[in-house]
């Protein structure tokens, strides 16, 4: 079983996020990360390949930094990483994401399984996975809070508004996973040491035959006009509770009318 | 004036509030057209004409509701090239926005999700989102193709415009490579009689500080007639369903009003319920981040201060 995770390096939400003078994301000059809900996905990958044999290869698109975020996978235990990093991705949207990221799976070669996580940390669009499966050609078996791989089809529970769904496709698929499925483990001293033996790719768009004309902040296909900080929020009364918090409560309500 | 497509978000056949929203944001650049998938769309055409549906395709075909996402994306390609519409609005539910993505991709079309405003602008169809934990506020507009917008719910106030509501049949012919995710068995939830959690005006979130017991929580709720959410912890810890959880990995919440009692305040949390109108705490603890963030905080017990409050607000009620 051979399976491909899709890793986003992401400005880290802990710390101050902001934009360039482009009206990008700054994901330069701010602290980054895998982001959280990607480990899961190489947890996942991780638990499947243990179980049977094969092999997981991560692949993130992104700035120089974003080389981190591969190394936390390898470090994990993902065997190899593809960074597929180019001056001209800068300020790609997400169809030019999912056009770079499928040219790369096919160049890994059709593993059995890609997978990804719900949603970035930063977009948080969850649409790179649906838009992959369309690229690809792939069956859609998304959402994922439960997964189980028996001989060719994949099973998954989705969780939705209004129901719970079992949805089952045949391989190769394409997953992504919530954070329900699993507890993501910590990279072990071991695993630090040996992430630094494993190989990682570089890429380029020419090793993936895509044209430059065809991504990046150019030939985005949204254009983001303008941003504004929100204004803080003022502050709020506090009261402690001396026997009468819960009837300040509903006073406070009452006067904002909601009652 | 062109067709806007809106996609419609039913349960049942019964329509949901946030395809009103998208209808009452639709007249705004142009014609509103609903799209029905699934069975019961001529009865729901009454509704959806009374929010300036002129006409309602009804695609009740079951290869389209019995696979995931796929078939909704072709029926929406499908209509796009024939009707060629000013845009089309999606609702910002996980397969509203997984349908968006594969028509963007489809059509080669620009595509904004979790939009909190549409509007006509100088250069087409502008949006505006709340980005960042609702740090930042961000306009966007779509430069190629047909804009594909997912709304999020709560972002528009419905606003009734009769309309012919036409329904409008539709044939379609799904491809295999669309039937490849097969939806096998489906588990609807408990309906507990209160509104559903981003719909809702009112939200009541438990977390940690519940210690399990989510009685006051659900009681307090029930006094102000919102919705009930949860801290990860609380759903991690199995005392409510994930299908309740609010933040970065369970529902985005924009209430007029969200209550937050023994939850900490983590920035998974905030992102999403930052941009509710008022914010409401009540924890032990006066260190606790949530405070940062609220208009109004009781720094007490859980577990003493919501009873008192429940009883009180029933009072004011009558
Ligand atoms: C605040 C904000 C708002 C944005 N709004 C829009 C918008 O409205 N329209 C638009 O077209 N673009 C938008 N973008 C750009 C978009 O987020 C990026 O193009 C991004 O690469 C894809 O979207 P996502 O991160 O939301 O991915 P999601 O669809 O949320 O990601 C799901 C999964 O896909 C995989 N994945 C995503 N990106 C990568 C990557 N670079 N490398 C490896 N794996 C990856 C990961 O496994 C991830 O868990 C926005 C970006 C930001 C920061
Ligand atoms: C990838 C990822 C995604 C995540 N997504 C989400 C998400 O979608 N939603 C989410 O909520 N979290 C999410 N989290 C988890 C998040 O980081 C926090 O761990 C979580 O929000 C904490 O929940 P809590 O506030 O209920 O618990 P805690 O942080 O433990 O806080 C409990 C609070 O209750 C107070 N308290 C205790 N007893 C009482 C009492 N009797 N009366 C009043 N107050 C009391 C305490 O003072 C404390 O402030 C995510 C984390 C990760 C890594």
């Amino acid at each position: 079983m051979n399976i491909v995770v899709c890793v986003k390096y992401v400005p880290d939400a802990q710390s101050e996020r902001t934009f360039d003078s482009d009206n990008t994301t700054d994901r330069v000059g701010v602290d980054g990360l895998l982001s959280e809900i990607d480990e899961y996905a190489v947890e996942e990958a991780l638990k499947i390949v243990e179980a049977s044999d094969g092999e997981v290869t991560v692949v993130t698109m992104g700035p120089a930094q974003a080389a981190d975020a591969v190394k936390k996978a390898l470090q994990m235990g993902a065997h190899k990483g593809v960074h597929v990093s180019d001056e001209a991705l800068h300020g790609s949207d997400a169809p030019a994401t999912s056009l770079v990221l499928a040219e790369a799976i096919r160049k890994i070669g059709a593993p059995d399984l890609v997978i990804t996580g719900m949603a970035s940390t930063d977009g948080i669009m969850s649409v790179v996975p649906a838009m992959l499966a369309e690229r690809l050609g792939l069956p859609q078996v998304t959402f994922a809070s439960e997964l189980t791989v028996e001989g060719d089809t994949v099973t998954i529970r989705r969780d939705g508004d209004v129901a719970s769904e079992t949805i089952v496709a045949s391989l190769p698929a394409l997953v992504s996973v919530t954070d329900q499925i699993n507890e993501p483990r910590y990279p072990s001293f071991k695993g630090i040491m040996a992430a630094k033996k494993k190989p990682v790719e570089q890429w380029g768009l020419a090793d993936l035959g895509v044209d430059a004309g065809q991504v990046g902040l150019d030939a985005a296909w949204t254009k983001v006009t303008e941003f504004a900080k929100r204004p803080p929020r003022e502050k709020g009364t506090i009261v402690v509770d001396e026997g009468d918090g819960g009837t300040k409560l509903a006073e406070f309500l009452s006067a904002q009318k909601f009652l | 004036m062109s067709e806007v497509l809106v996609l419609v978000d039913h349960a049942d056949g019964v329509v949901r509030k946030s395809t009103f929203e998208l209808l009452t944001l639709a007249r705004r650049l142009g014609d509103p057209s609903a799209v029905f998938v699934g069975e019961g769309g001529e009865a729901a055409a009454e509704s959806l004409a009374r929010y300036g549906a002129a006409k309602v395709y009804v695609v009740a075909d079951p290869d389209v509701t019995a696979y995931l996402v796929a078939p909704q994306a072709e029926v929406l390609a499908q209509l796009v090239e024939q009707v060629s519409p000013a845009a089309v609005l999606v609702p910002a539910s996980s397969v509203g926005k997984e349908v968006a993505a594969r028509l963007a991709v489809k059509t080669g079309s620009g595509l904004i999700t979790d939009a909190v405003d549409v509007r006509a602008g100088g250069e087409g169809v502008e949006t505006t989102q709340s980005v960042f934990a609702g740090s930042y506020t961000v306009t966007a507009t779509v430069t190629r193709g047909t804009p594909i917008i997912a709304v999020k719910p709560n972002s528009a106030t419905p606003e009734e415009a009769s309309a012919a509501g036409e329904v409008v049949p539709v044939e379609v012919s799904i491809s295999d490579a669309a039937k490849a995710a097969r939806i096998t068995d489906t588990q609807p939830k408990k309906a507990t009689g209160r509104p559903e959690l981003t719909e809702a005006a009112i939200v009541v979130s438990g977390g940690r500080g519940t210690g399990g017991d989510f009685g006051p929580v659900e009681a307090f709720a029930d006094s102000l007639g919102a919705a009930v959410g949860a801290s990860r912890a609380a759903v991690d810890a199995g005392w409510y369903p994930h299908s309740n959880q609010v933040g970065q990995t369970g529902k985005q919440v924009s209430p007029q009003l969200y209550v937050a009692a023994g939850i900490s305040g983590a920035i998974q949390h905030r992102a999403g319920m930052q941009t509710s109108k008022t914010i409401v705490a009540v924890n032990k603890d006066e260190e606790a981040p949530i405070f940062e963030l609220v208009d109004f905080g009781v720094v007490g017990d859980l577990f003493n201060v919501l009873p008192q409050a429940t009883e009180a607000v029933k009072a004011a009620k009558g």
